[in-house]
């Protein structure tokens, strides 16, 4: 159970980062840094039209320019589709999702064809020769829009956009504790129903993606290199869809600079790279223009949401009812249709209700494919409710902290309090994270001077946001992704060895690209098995040299790869503990283990864990049948998911005269168990909120009425830079998990989470005395001053 | 093609060059100087910033060409008989990086900021560092890092 | 992310650039860069020719000239936001270089490149127009002066000739008028969503020479005509009423950052703090 009492010499340090030395020093290695002898270098050419037939591709002038070795179409490179993972239930519409489209381009940015030439540089000038047969059609980019009437039908063969409905009461595996119509038609009931719209989001890591793929013809392997987050899936899918057999193919992520979701996919890209690299038996590249980036890698969030509440007069929150329309692009990719169903047991948020109802429509529309961005379907859930908090205490006349106090799932229900959704909460601590934001914000000074600003006429307003939050993390019990149609599981996989030198070797099948595990994990091994932080070496990201795991995504690499790497190191004790009773000539229950020493209880004989490493190795000396060599595996399926909460409070000025909004404070309390270097996590949450603010105030990707980016180059999508944002107020509570035996949850996706309904809230907030309930977001100064002048009418 | 002569971390160079080819890819592929990163195709990103006689500029933004008879810098001629430069030093013990891509253009940055502003407030080091984005940071730890070096 | 071929040539002196351009096939002048690169690696722009007259160490810095500053055509805009001249007899210019784009920008961009590229959300252009400065161009004919009222034609088009070089630009020391420049944008290393730029003198109580021009509320940078006329010899409490005339004459664009409507808006808003800043200046 929870280890907070032991004593901890690395777990809970501030660490100054492994992974640090060469990222300082340019000594890094991202795929773009890589070079093979041969390699020749892949341009894409994509379709400059949101929706048109493809009526011939003429690739001969590509062909005749300097440098250029081949170039085809989808009809000459032979590949199977892409790899779909989640049909959520029979009546998903899945397309087939070639990486080089044949009949028609559904999207700006589609591919259409490649070259391959001996340079970057004339593999681009060729690109610009092939010359494409287009016959426009209408399109359709906007969710609504797509499921009206006479709407383009983006793909024809199912006569609608309409690409399937999920409906809890019918397709969820956990039962609803009580439906909530009822609850709406009780006249007792105070009930609001509001309306939202989360614009579409470019994840934008700052590394674009590339590919290097490698070839060893004569054996038939080939190494990929590819800026994912998910090597591992990776080799699967590429398999699949390129008939490599998985045993001879090698997928590495190298340094990567940063995902978010963005790399965990199953790309064209990569498909199209190792089929060539196949073809034509050489090494080959492809590196990701940024605006190109913004047409061909994944969106996310873009949806419709509709979100209605019933309490009591007094303000006790009894149902929640949600129905969302979300936006898929064109088309389906690895988990495009499942991310509303990542926050679908969420929208009650951190408070109990009674009822529960949830739906939601995926639709195809001319755009980029969505799929799952930081967060996932977690930040939609909080959005809604939290924003629907306020909205409910406005129109029962109440304070937003004190609706949100009388309605919190309280400590008393944990451990394990099933929620009205039917999944199972292991522990949280709603109220403690909210007071402890509550105090460091100073409510009631912050309110008098709101009063006081708001009376003396001044055009500068303040307002206040909160967001409670809670999230299931740590992705995933593979019988609950199972009982939810997703094809994979849910564990993760760690290796621990001792090396005959007297280091300790950990591979883990998680693949961090900034999440520091390489630290993080070696705190824990120095702890659990009393080695030296510095004695232990953190593999991972290459399926040859770690051939189990299922990667980075969903806040899942410390609360489950890092208990997998607990539950090794476990058995690696168990083992040393044998040896170590064979070498001191005892029993085995007559040792005890601390600091890397096992010692014969009440005298001062031992063996330290090190030499036992050295002994197994040798193994000149070891108990009868046992094998040598002092290594062991986990694989952790974790038997329920995480579960992470906090409170967050934003503090806004906003100029009632231009729109514009100064970002005054945030406070960010959060509670992710465990803490195993709080470094990294507040870095975590700092990267989080960010991100978060970025999504309420700035960013958006928007088309125009013929299907094109409007935001589609760096200038014009609108990332903060360092004098956008203000420095973060950060605190935490620990409540640790049950469900490990470290006691850890997870925190990579908390801050953005949170953030964007509290900053709303604050803006809506500033503006409240004016008449204005809601703003659309991003709040862009424009929408802003828009809602002003709409309340004043 | 052109023939150029640079100085990069204190080495001369000479080569011919295509005239269009961007300084960052004479420095990445022609020199192999790998550690200055591209991040975007707009001179938004910062990710490529190197110091050009002395003071920061986009390498994506200038060609190589251009830079013919310059002192040039890059984050691998940071570090001085193998210790780290402060800056470099600082962004590691406040964590002021994650994924690491933006930091060798951040940490060019920085140091030429307080070359020209050597006691900056968080407000000047917010501003000093406006032409460079990181997506995992929020810059919180970046701006500690910077000021724990200006502060000495 | 990778330029279409061109040539390249370094012009050793303003007469040699002028040759350049003149014998080379569709020639175009690179100074800093940070105007024409960012199109030619998108392949908006493929000049044939890039006559490199960055080295022109002779067209840099800034010059007292008695009742104005002579700034040389290569200046870069980090070079005006600190040079003490600037900084004493034209705080405004000095104020807008430092807030062109980012430091990298600032280390790279010219005056002159700015001037010539006559981009109406630039904001070095609206400061010269607001200063009634003088751009000095040589071309094949000699040399000659452009009023900045006649140098900014249209959308990225202005009165210099293709074979002309901006060799200096002359800005009035503002002397005792206050001045102010307001860029309206969601980010800082944004162009102006709205730049409103106020150079005002005040005499007993009275407005007196109110000079007000905007960024990126047309074709061109422009001057707000109305205002002007409103403000001059008015009392200082007429300021929020000719601030209301600010969006007349103008055309703003409606892109991502604004409508037009809300640009109209934000230059009624903005022109009546940017003279009040002016005035208290």
């Amino acid at each position: 159970m929870a280890t907070t009492e032991r004593p901890a010499p690395s777990i809970g340090q501030r660490k100054q980062r492994k992974e640090d030395p060469e990222l300082i020093t340019g000594a890094s290695r991202y795929v773009d840094d890589i070079s093979i002898p041969g390699m020749l270098w892949v341009y894409v050419v994509r379709s400059p039209f949101a929706h048109a037939r493809i009526n011939g591709i003429d690739l001969s002038e590509a062909l005749a320019a300097p440098g250029v070795v081949a170039a085809y179409t989808g009809e000459t490179l032979e590949m199977g589709p892409l790899v779909m993972a989640w049909p959520i239930n029979d009546e998903c519409k899945a397309p087939a999702h070639l990486p080089l489209t044949k009949d028609k381009a559904r999207y700006v940015g589609d591919p259409v064809a490649v070259v391959v030439a001996d340079s970057r540089v004339h593999a681009k000038d060729a690109a610009e020769l092939v010359q494409v047969e287009w016959e426009p059609l209408p399109a359709v980019t906007d969710i609504k829009e797509a499921l009206a009437d006479g709407a383009p039908i983006v793909h024809e063969e199912y006569g609608t956009n309409d690409a399937g409905s999920w409906i809890m009461s019918r397709d969820s595996p956990a039962p609803i504790r009580n439906p909530s119509g009822p609850y709406f038609e009780d006249p007792d009931m105070v009930t609001i129903k509001e309306e939202y719209y989360l614009s579409r989001l470019i994840p934008n890591a700052m590394e674009p993606r590339g590919v290097v793929v490698d070839v060893n013809s004569s054996m038939g392997e080939y190494t990929v290199y590819s800026a994912t987050q998910i090597p591992h899936i990776l080799r699967t899918t590429l398999t699949i869809t390129c008939g490599v057999p998985e045993a001879k193919l090698r997928v590495v992520a190298p340094d990567v600079g940063g995902g978010f979701g963005s790399k965990l996919e199953a790309y064209p890209e990569d498909a199209i790279c190792l089929t060539i690299a196949k073809v034509l038996g050489r090494p080959v590249k492809w590196i990701e223009e940024r605006s190109e980036g913004y047409v061909a890698t994944l969106h996310g969030r873009e949806m419709y949401q509709q979100i209605e509440l019933a309490s009591t007069k007094d303000g006790i929150l009894k149902a929640v009812r949600v129905k969302l329309w979300a936006s898929m692009g064109a088309h389906m990719r690895i988990i495009t249709p499942g991310i509303p169903m990542l926050g679908a047991w969420l929208y009650a948020g951190c408070y109990d209700v009674e009822g529960y109802d949830f739906e939601y429509t995926n639709v195809f529309t001319n755009n980029t494919f969505t799929d799952a961005y930081r967060g996932a379907g977690r930040p939609e859930a909080t959005y809604a409710i939290e924003r629907a908090m306020d909205a409910l205490a406005r129109e029962l006349g109440m304070d937003p902290v004190e609706l949100r106090r009388k309605n919190f799932i309280s400590d008393d229900k944990f451990p394990n309090y099933t929620i009205a959704s039917g999944l199972t909460i292991d522990s949280a601590n709603y109220a403690g994270t909210l007071e402890k934001c509550i105090g460091m914000l100073g409510y009631e000074k912050f309110r008098a001077e709101q009063k006081s600003r708001r009376e003396s006429g001044s055009t500068k307003v303040l307002g206040v946001g909160f967001s409670t939050w809670l999230e299931m993390c740590g992705i995933a019990p593979s019988r609950v992704l199972a009982a939810l149609k997703y094809i994979a599981g849910g564990w993760d996989a760690a290796t621990v060895e001792f090396l005959p030198t007297g280091t300790v070797r950990v591979l883990t099948g998680v693949s961090p690209h900034g999440q520091g595990e390489v630290t993080t994990f070696s705190q824990i091994v120095a702890d659990q098995l009393g080695v030296d932080f510095d004695d232990v070496e953190v593999l991972h990201g290459d399926t040859q040299i770690v051939p189990l795991g299922l990667d980075t995504y969903g806040s899942r690499g410390l609360s489950v790869g890092g208990v997998a790497l607990w539950k090794a190191g476990e058995k690696i004790i168990e083992k040393a503990r044998k040896i170590a009773a064979h070498e001191l000539e005892c029993a085995e229950e007559d040792l005890e283990f601390a600091g890397g020493d096992f010692t014969v209880k009440g005298t001062d004989r031992s063996a330290n864990i090190k030499a036992l490493g050295f002994s197994a190795w040798s193994a000149h000396n070891l108990p009868d049948g046992m094998e040598p060599g002092l290594t062991a595996t986990h694989l952790y399926d974790p038997p329920n998911f995480s579960w992470p909460n906090g409170a967050h409070a934003c503090v806004v000025e906003v100029d009632t005269e231009t729109g514009s909004i100064d970002l005054l404070r945030y406070i960010a309390v959060d509670d992710c168990g465990v803490r195993i270097n709080p470094m990294v996590v507040e870095g975590q949450v700092h990267g989080g909120v960010a991100q978060g603010i970025a999504e309420a105030l700035f960013e958006e990707a928007t088309y125009d009425s013929e299907g094109n980016l409007q935001h589609g180059t760096m200038t014009t999508y609108m990332l903060p830079g360092p004098p956008e944002l203000p420095s973060f107020e950060l605190d935490h509570t620990v409540t640790p998990s049950p469900t490990n035996p470290m006691g850890v949850k997870g925190v990579g996706e908390a801050g953005t989470i949170a953030a964007p309904p509290a900053v709303i809230n604050a803006v809506v907030d500033a503006l409240s005395h004016l008449g204005v309930t809601n703003v659309g977001r991003p709040a862009t100064p424009e929408r802003v001053w828009n809602a002003i002048q709409e309340a004043r009418r | 093609m052109k023939r150029i002569t640079v100085t990069v971390n204190g080495v001369t160079h000479e080569a011919e060059v295509e005239e269009r080819e961007l300084l960052v890819y004479f420095l990445r592929e022609g020199l192999g100087l790998t550690g200055t990163n591209v991040g975007c195709d707009t001179s938004s990103c910062g990710t490529c910033t190197i110091h050009l006689d002395g003071e920061s500029v986009k390498s994506c933004t200038l060609l190589a060409v251009q830079a013919d008879g310059a002192e040039i810098t890059t984050i691998e001629g940071l570090a001085t008989n193998g210790e780290l430069h402060p800056m470099q030093a600082a962004f590691q013990e406040h964590h002021g990086l994650q994924c690491g891509y933006c930091t060798p253009g951040m940490i060019m940055a920085a140091t030429s900021l307080l070359k020209e502003n050597p006691s900056p407030s968080e407000d000047d080091i917010r501003h000093g560092l406006e032409g460079n984005l990181c997506r995992c940071t929020g810059y919180h730890n970046i701006v500690k890092a910077v000021a724990a070096v200006a502060n000495g | 992310m990778i330029p279409a071929s061109f040539d390249y040539e370094v012009a050793e002196s303003v007469d040699h650039a002028l040759e350049l351009l003149r014998t080379k096939e569709d020639p175009k002048l690179i100074a800093g860069g940070h105007s024409l690169l960012p199109l030619m690696k998108l392949r908006l722009a493929r000049p044939g020719t890039l006559v490199d007259i960055g080295r022109l160490g002779d067209l840099r810095g800034v010059r007292d000239a008695g009742d104005h500053l002579a700034i040389g055509g290569l200046t870069r805009h980090h070079d005006l936001n600190t040079d003490a001249l600037a900084r004493q007899h034209c705080p405004l210019i000095a104020y807008a270089a430092g807030l062109v784009g980012d430091p990298q920008v600032r280390h790279r961009g010219t005056i002159g490149g700015s001037l010539a590229h006559g981009d109406p959300a630039s904001d070095l252009p609206t400061i010269c127009l607001v200063l009634d400065a003088v751009i000095v161009a040589r071309g094949p004919g000699g040399e000659r002066t452009i009023d900045a009222s006649g140098f900014f034609n249209g959308f990225f088009d202005t009165a210099l000739a293709e074979d002309e070089i901006i060799t200096e630009v002359r800005v009035p020391k503002t002397g005792s008028a206050g001045w102010s420049y307001l860029k309206f944008r969601q980010r800082a290393l944004d162009w102006a969503t709205v730049g409103v730029a106020a150079v005002v003198g005040s005499s007993h109580g009275s407005i007196q020479g109110a000079k007000v021009a905007f960024t990126n509320m047309g074709q061109t940078p422009l001057r707000a005509a109305a205002v002007e006329a409103a403000l001059d010899g008015a009392p200082r409490d007429a300021v929020a009423q000719a601030a209301q005339k600010a969006d007349e004459g103008t055309d703003p664009p409606s892109d991502t950052w604004a409508t037009g409507d809300f640009r109209r808006h934000l230059a009624r808003v903005l022109t009546g703090r940017a003279v009040e800043e002016a005035l208290s200046r």
